[in-house]
């Protein structure tokens, strides 16, 4: 009894404290870099695209709110043909952001997306790339992967041998 | 039965079985490399290490590899144990060392047995550091696309390829783990059945190339059982789409058909569904050209056309499915129908489903194939027409070796052993063609000789064997030595087996094979006679009934009919070239519907775009005379839509009643089987629109799809509901039944932990045995217990080369031949350039060499061909590639005279 | 004449003031609640946040009134009638000043209990002509809870009829003129106090709602201006009490300066007020907590405050 007594006055102790509340139109908060807002495509150090089109966003996606289509250039460095989110039904888990071998996929700190027409809430790969690291600078997935691209040859990447020499007789 | 103890809880499994095959028909999760149901074990990869012991009383027990080691009485084994589990994963350590950091571009990743195993056994992080081993790569052809660096020196590729299919241009190269799997030189591989690499291949080395262009991964495929259309043989597959186009096939098991491998038409054809030739709107003829017209204008010009009109004849399709070939028959009547064959095509099949149904034999199915231990083919090419038998025939020569290493007691699962004991014995395989298969490596003994020629040997060989059966009496010395050969292997195998068909184009030879069935009959062994088909439903349409092509022709002749319906068939191909021009020009309206903008597509007044085997629902009687229904993987854009329902509204528009009562697949069939009492059966085919499992639809789309709130968006945000499919039990979502539909209607094979097609497993009534709920299908045609009728006697006279003619034989060629697989871009690149081939000695008396310029003179109309030396070829005949020179519509077997140029 | 247009004001008033101060209270509570949890509450719309009670009604109102088809369609829409309905009879019988009351009956505390104990009938029908499992598990609650808490609800009273002898209102506040009645009657006004919260199913006792639990419990499956009136009904069911407690036991609109009027709002938003600081402060019991506390522990004690004091009564009589 005593101690919902306290209780009670402890909570009423309250009325006399700062509120915590950001009065956001007017006062703009301070979000985190890691805050989970809208999503964007970052580029590699060389500035090539980050996204490989391995679908693992899409998959991660509960709301299943990616679609891309994968597709090859000449030298077989992977991308997407098209990558498409829609924002008016992500949810921003970033989930997408977890499953990305390539740190392409990265949520950002802006949240302001408000549209009138929903249709606006579209986003194709021209609205979502842009033209940096973002948060996670220097990877480059092409460095560390076995295929061969245009630039890169086998046996270059990080951590590999040269190719081996088939016709070699040597044990 | 035996019965065994895993983990402390005893098990009856099978006789004659490994361990491994046992723990997995059990449903144990026990991972395995370079095992393989059809290829048996080997031991290299060590990865299905299990505890074994020694009785109930051993605790320490040791280490076997389960693949090796036989499911014997009492065995007891552990595979939690620790030491098990903890070797399991060093094993995929090990393998994952050189592993390249690839899985995100890899075109395996989701399907792929690597990952899952690794999962499995519970590796997670590479221990070392030093530099990965890389390999250069090579071009293996338009089909299959090689990435070395992810080899896992599994050595299934190799195994399967050279030891299975049967190939000599991929092999292992150097040495300890640099050991390279390819070709001694970059190069298309050259076997039929290479597309099986890349189910094979347990990670990313061999992946599909045609898929890589319009790469989709596993679950976001929607997927739906499907047949194969590429011949006549009806194996099973997958057909799998992603933003409404047709992204791959791939094999689906059926135990009875195909098993585990499709061959490369089958697999790789599929991209005409895609192509160029594709006819997407209705199209109608306006100022003398075909422009695209609104569908319901369409409709409109149908209800001008055929209300009341009693001159309307429907022309079918042996590439339709029965229900489209019926709906016509019911549009226009069953006198009024004609099946759509060519003169002598019509008049094979009916002489071949007429052997079939009379007796004196059974016909196999694949899986029956593959176990005859003496087989006749008489008159065909099988690799190029019916290719899976190639590969059937390949493992029944090893059938007879096989009972001596059964003496040896060495168990056939033991794969390298039974191949060691075996060396390169061979099983009986006579091939009697008219020129070089494919399939002569494996051959006992081979004859090349023309139709007539092949027919004679048949007739001896049955001769040989009943001396009731016609003699031919003037055979020359060798062919009867040669035929008794056959006959003394035929009668002494268990389980003789006789192939022939129409691709010599010869009622004598399918004859001459009957007679040898009936011969073996007789002496009461249990003979196969199995037949290939021309097309993938010829002997559906042939049941279907109704007249040849002539007939057609002739009605609209005399005046008897003036409108044409011709569905899925290119007249072009049956009949010559000038007749069909005649018969399409008297005729006053002719409406055709396809999917392809065929020669007999822009000749017609109305097209109606149908829907290709991926967006229709059907079913297709294959040349074992199964039954079998495939479904819609996606519903086609634009005006395309299926046969039967275009069919349907032209009965709305021509005001028949049938068209009230018929609105879904299950009430054509319902008529169809009603109507036809020889396809009664069909029904039985797969279940209808109405099964529900756990009260709900069969989800075409694995759990994971991905992107439904989204694949649409660009065009509205607001995403409509997944369409409905009144014509099956399938649902266009991922939403529905998932785990274990009925065999017919499994659009997909995934169990948990296993996302590769190696969850098969999962859905086997046994290892390599029928599906659970039996296999996909139902055999329309079953003999009489006791066979009728006697034998065939008209022996053909022995050929005889003129002077200066030349018999025009087609030479049948997988990649080229066949009219719909010839559109896909792959396929093309593989089909040979059009030739005229002879053999050396007609060469020199033409006074040609390869290369030069030939002139074909045939029914008034010359062609022009490059010359080809085979020196196979007997004298007096000339070969010419089925289907890539298009001589087909001149009256198969012409004499023609050739002319240097 | 003017006597007869002063009672219709009173009973305009009567049936005005509290409705549209239940809205009110609506605000009060966001703003109180958010300043206890250093928050701000609504505060956007008009001065202060005011209109927030207005921009909310407009929505109640357009809102869709779906009734679900497994309904008792009758039933449904009575049940949140009933709780409006019982509550302001109640109110009929309070004196907020010696004039300003509406009925000044004899039985008046008699007819408080009466009115408010049928009120009950609005959740147990209403959670019952949902047909949803979770309503019908809030309509139990309730009525369980009701029966509880009414049986020493008015014991814990008899003590102030004791002291006043009369179950008239007026005559109650009256008789508190030397003493206001929480002094000799601390135990009873405690008690009534934690039955009135019961009563009015408000934190920590909304058992019969519980969210966390039941989803909305005897109301989940309203919507619009039938949610809305039992929305309204338990605020004005929360004033009610609270008027109900300055009269009983804090001498109504007795006190020096200020016109009896002002004391009695005064009073009565202290109490509301306080009510609110409950929300904030206290979680909620499990159900068999509540039942125990009020058989074993409240209704022993209301018993022995009315024996004591009715021993003393007659002792000093």
């Amino acid at each position: 009894m005593l101690s919902v007594i306290r209780t009670l006055w402890n909570v009423f102790l309250h009325t006399f404290q700062p509120r915590e509340t950001i009065q956001y139109p007017e006062e703009k908060p301070n979000l985190p870099p890691r805050h989970k807002g809208r999503i964007i495509l970052s580029r590699d150090p060389d500035g090539g695209e980050r996204c490989v089109a391995c679908h693992l966003c899409a998959v991660a996606c509960p709301v299943d709110c990616i679609a891309l289509q994968a597709t090859e250039d000449e030298n077989g460095r992977r991308y997407p043909e098209f990558f498409r989110i829609n924002f008016s039904r992500c949810i921003f888990c970033g989930y997408c952001e977890e499953a990305c071998p390539t740190y392409a996929i990265q949520l950002t700190p802006d949240f302001e997306m408000g549209e009138f027409n929903r249709q606006n809430m579209v986003y194709e790969k021209e609205h979502l790339l842009i033209s940096g690291e973002g948060k996670y600078p220097g990877y480059n997935f092409w460095k560390v992967a076995g295929v061969k691209i245009g630039g890169k040859d086998k046996g270059e990447a990080e951590n590999e041998a040269a190719p081996v020499d088939v016709h070699s007789l040597m044990p | 039965m035996a019965k065994i103890w895993v983990d402390d809880k005893w098990y009856e499994v099978g006789a004659d079985q490994s361990l491994l095959e046992a723990c997995l028909e059990l449903g144990f999760d026990l991972p395995y490399f370079c095992w393989h149901p059809a290829l048996g074990s080997v031991g290299a990869c060590r990865q299905c290490a299990v505890k074994q012991y020694r009785d109930e009383k051993d605790t320490r027990g040791r280490l076997v590899m389960s693949c090796m080691t036989p499911a014997s009485e009492g065995a007891r084994i552990s595979i939690k144990d620790a030491d098990a589990a903890s070797f399991r994963a060093g094993v995929v350590e090990g393998l994952m060392q050189n592993h390249p950091h690839d899985c995100p571009v890899c075109d395996e990743g989701g399907e792929c047995h690597l990952q899952d195993m690794t999962v499995m056994t519970g590796h997670n992080y590479r221990q070392t550091t030093y530099p990965k081993r890389t390999f250069r790569n090579q071009n293996l052809g338009p089909l299959i696309n090689h990435e070395m660096n992810r080899c896992i020196q599994c050595y299934r590729c190799v195994r399967y390829y050279r030891e299975y299919a049967g190939g000599r241009d991929l092999d292992a190269f150097a040495s300890r783990n640099q050991v390279f799997f390819g070709r001694h030189q970059e190069g298309t591989l050259q076997n039929e059945f290479a597309g099986n690499l890349v189910e094979i291949c347990p990670t990313g080395v061999f992946t599909d190339k045609t898929l890589k262009k319009h790469y989709t991964r596993k679950w976001d495929l929607q997927m739906a059982p499907s047949v194969c259309v590429h011949c006549g043989l009806g194996c099973n597959t997958t057909a799998a789409e992603r933003y409404g186009s047709l992204r791959r096939i791939l094999n689906r098991y059926n135990g009875h058909v195909n098993g585990y491998f499709l061959c490369d038409r089958g697999r790789f054809g599929y991209e005409f569904v895609r192509g160029e030739q594709r006819i997407k709107q209705t199209l109608a003829r306006q100022d003398g050209k075909l422009k695209p017209l609104p569908k319901a204008k369409a409709i409109e010009q149908l209800g001008r056309v055929l209300p009341g009109n009693q001159k309307v004849i429907g022309i079918g399709s042996p590439r339709a499915s029965l229900e489209a070939n019926f709906a016509l028959r019911t549009l226009v009547g069953p006198e009024r129908f004609f099946s759509g064959m060519s003169d002598q095509g019509s008049h094979l099949v009916s002489l071949m489903e007429e052997i079939l149904r009379q007796g004196p034999a059974r016909t196999p199915s694949l899986s029956e194939i593959e176990i005859s231990d003496a087989v006749l083919v008489l008159g065909e090419d099988v690799t190029n027409v019916a290719p899976r038998i190639a590969l059937a025939l390949r493992q029944s020569v090893r059938q007879q070796p096989m009972e001596f290493t059964d003496k040896l007691k060495i168990p056939r699962w033991l794969d390298h052993a039974v191949r060691e004991a075996i060396q390169d014995v061979k099983g009986p395989l006579f091939i009697a063609a008219p020129s070089a298969t494919r399939l002569d490596d494996a051959a006992t003994a081979t004859y090349r000789a023309a139709p007539d020629d092949l027919a004679r040997l048949g007739f001896a060989i049955a001769h040989a064997l009943d001396p009731q059966a016609p003699d031919v009496p003037d055979l020359a010395a060798g062919a009867r030595s040669l035929a008794e050969q056959i006959a003394a292997a035929l009668k002494s195998a268990k389980r003789p087996l006789v192939i022939s068909g129409p691709s010599s184009s010869s009622a004598a030879v399918i004859e001459a094979a009957a007679n040898v069935a009936r011969g073996l009959a007789k002496a009461g062994q249990a003979v196969g006679l199995a037949f290939t088909m021309p097309e993938a439903n010829s002997l559906g349409a042939n049941l279907m009934g109704g007249g040849d092509l002539s007939a057609a022709f002739k009605a609209v002749e005399e005046g008897r009919a003036d409108t044409v319906i011709i569905l899925e068939n290119d007249l072009y191909l049956k009949a010559p070239a000038a007749a069909v021009d005649r018969f399409l020009d008297a005729a006053r309206h002719v409406i055709a519907i396809d999917y392809l903008s065929t020669p007999t597509v822009a000749k017609s007044e109305l097209a109606l775009p149908a829907g290709a085997f991926a967006e229709s629902d059907g079913t297709l009687v294959s040349s074992e005379g199964r039954a079998q229904r495939f479904f819609q993987a996606y519903i086609p854009k634009d005006d395309i839509q299926q046969s039967w329902r275009w069919l349907i509204e032209m009965m709305r528009a021509a005001g028949r009643s049938e068209a009230e009562s018929w609105s879904t697949l299950d009430d054509v069939i319902a008529a169809l089987a009603q109507g036809i009492s020889a396809l009664a059966k069909i029904t039985e085919a797969a279940p209808s629109a109405k099964f529900r499992k756990l009260g709900e639809k069969i989800a075409r789309a694995p759990n994971r799809y991905s992107g439904r709130t989204s694949m649409l968006a660009n065009i509205n945000v607001s995403e409509p509901k997944p369409p409905d499919d009144p014509d099956s039990a399938l649902a266009f979502s991922m939403e529905g039944y998932q785990e274990h539909p009925p065999p017919s209607l499994t659009p997909f094979f995934w169990a948990p932990g296993w996302n590769s097609i190696q969850s098969l497993n999962k859905f086997q009534s046994e290892i390599k045995g029928p599906l659970r709920g039996g296999d996909p299908g139902v055999r329309l045609i079953e003999p009489p217990e006791t066979a009728n009728g006697s034998f065939f006697s008209s022996v053909p006279k022995p050929f005889a080369a003129r002077p200066e003619e030349w018999l025009l034989v087609p030479l049948y060629h997988i990649f080229g031949s066949e009219e719909l697989s010839r559109q896909a871009p792959a396929v093309a690149e593989l089909a040979p350039k059009p030739y005229l081939a002879v053999n050396s000695e007609d060469a020199a008396h033409l006074q040609v060499q390869a290369g030069d310029q030939i002139e074909v003179n045939l029914a008034g109309t010359a062609h022009r061909l490059p010359v080809a030396i085979h020196p196979d070829l007997p004298k007096g005949i000339a070969g010419f590639p089925a289907g890539v020179v298009s001589l087909e519509g001149t009256g198969l077997l012409a004499w023609s005279k050739l002319s240097r140029l | 004449m003017t006597t007869t247009i002063f009672y219709i004001l009173v009973i305009a008033g009567v049936l005005l003031v509290p409705l549209n101060l239940a809205a009110g209270l609506i605000w009060l509570e966001r703003r109180l609640l958010a300043l206890w949890q250093d928050r701000y509450g609504p505060n956007r719309v008009g001065p202060f946040g005011l209109l927030q009670v207005l921009a909310d009604m407009i929505k109640i109102f357009f809102k869709e009134d779906w009734i679900p088809p497994f309904a008792d369609k009758v039933v449904f829409v009575i049940a949140p009638a009933i709780v409006m309905v019982t509550v302001l009879m109640a109110f009929a019988v309070v004196p907020f000043t010696s004039t300003v009351v509406v009925a000044n009956l004899n039985i008046g505390l008699l007819f408080f209990l009466g009115m408010s104990s049928l009120g009950v009938y609005s959740v147990v029908l209403g959670g019952w002509s949902s047909g949803s499992k979770y309503s019908l598990l809030g309509a139990m609650r309730a009525s369980a809870q009701m029966l509880s808490y009414e049986v020493f609800m008015g014991l814990s009273l008899m003590g102030v009829v004791l002291m006043a002898g009369s179950f008239n209102l007026r005559d109650i506040v009256e008789a508190q003129h030397k003493v206001w009645f929480v002094i000799p009657q601390f135990l009873g006004f405690v008690l009534f106090m934690i039955a009135g919260i019961a009563e009015t199913r408000r934190l920590p006792f909304d058992l019969a709602e519980a969210e966390s639990e039941l989803v909305a419990g005897f109301h989940a499956e309203y919507s619009g201006m039938k949610f809305g009136m039992f929305f309204v009904g338990e605020y004005m069911g929360v004033m009610l009490i609270s008027v109900m407690i300055s009269v009983l036991f804090f001498g109504g609109w007795l006190g020096p300066w200020l016109p009896p009027l002002a004391w009695i709002v005064i009073k009565t938003f202290f109490f509301i007020m306080f009510f609110i600081l409950l929300r904030a402060g206290l979680p909620r019991p499990r159900f068999d907590q509540l039942m125990s506390w009020g058989w074993k522990i409240m209704l022993p004690l209301a018993l022995a405050n009315l024996l004591v004091t009715g021993a003393l009564v007659l002792a000093f009589k």
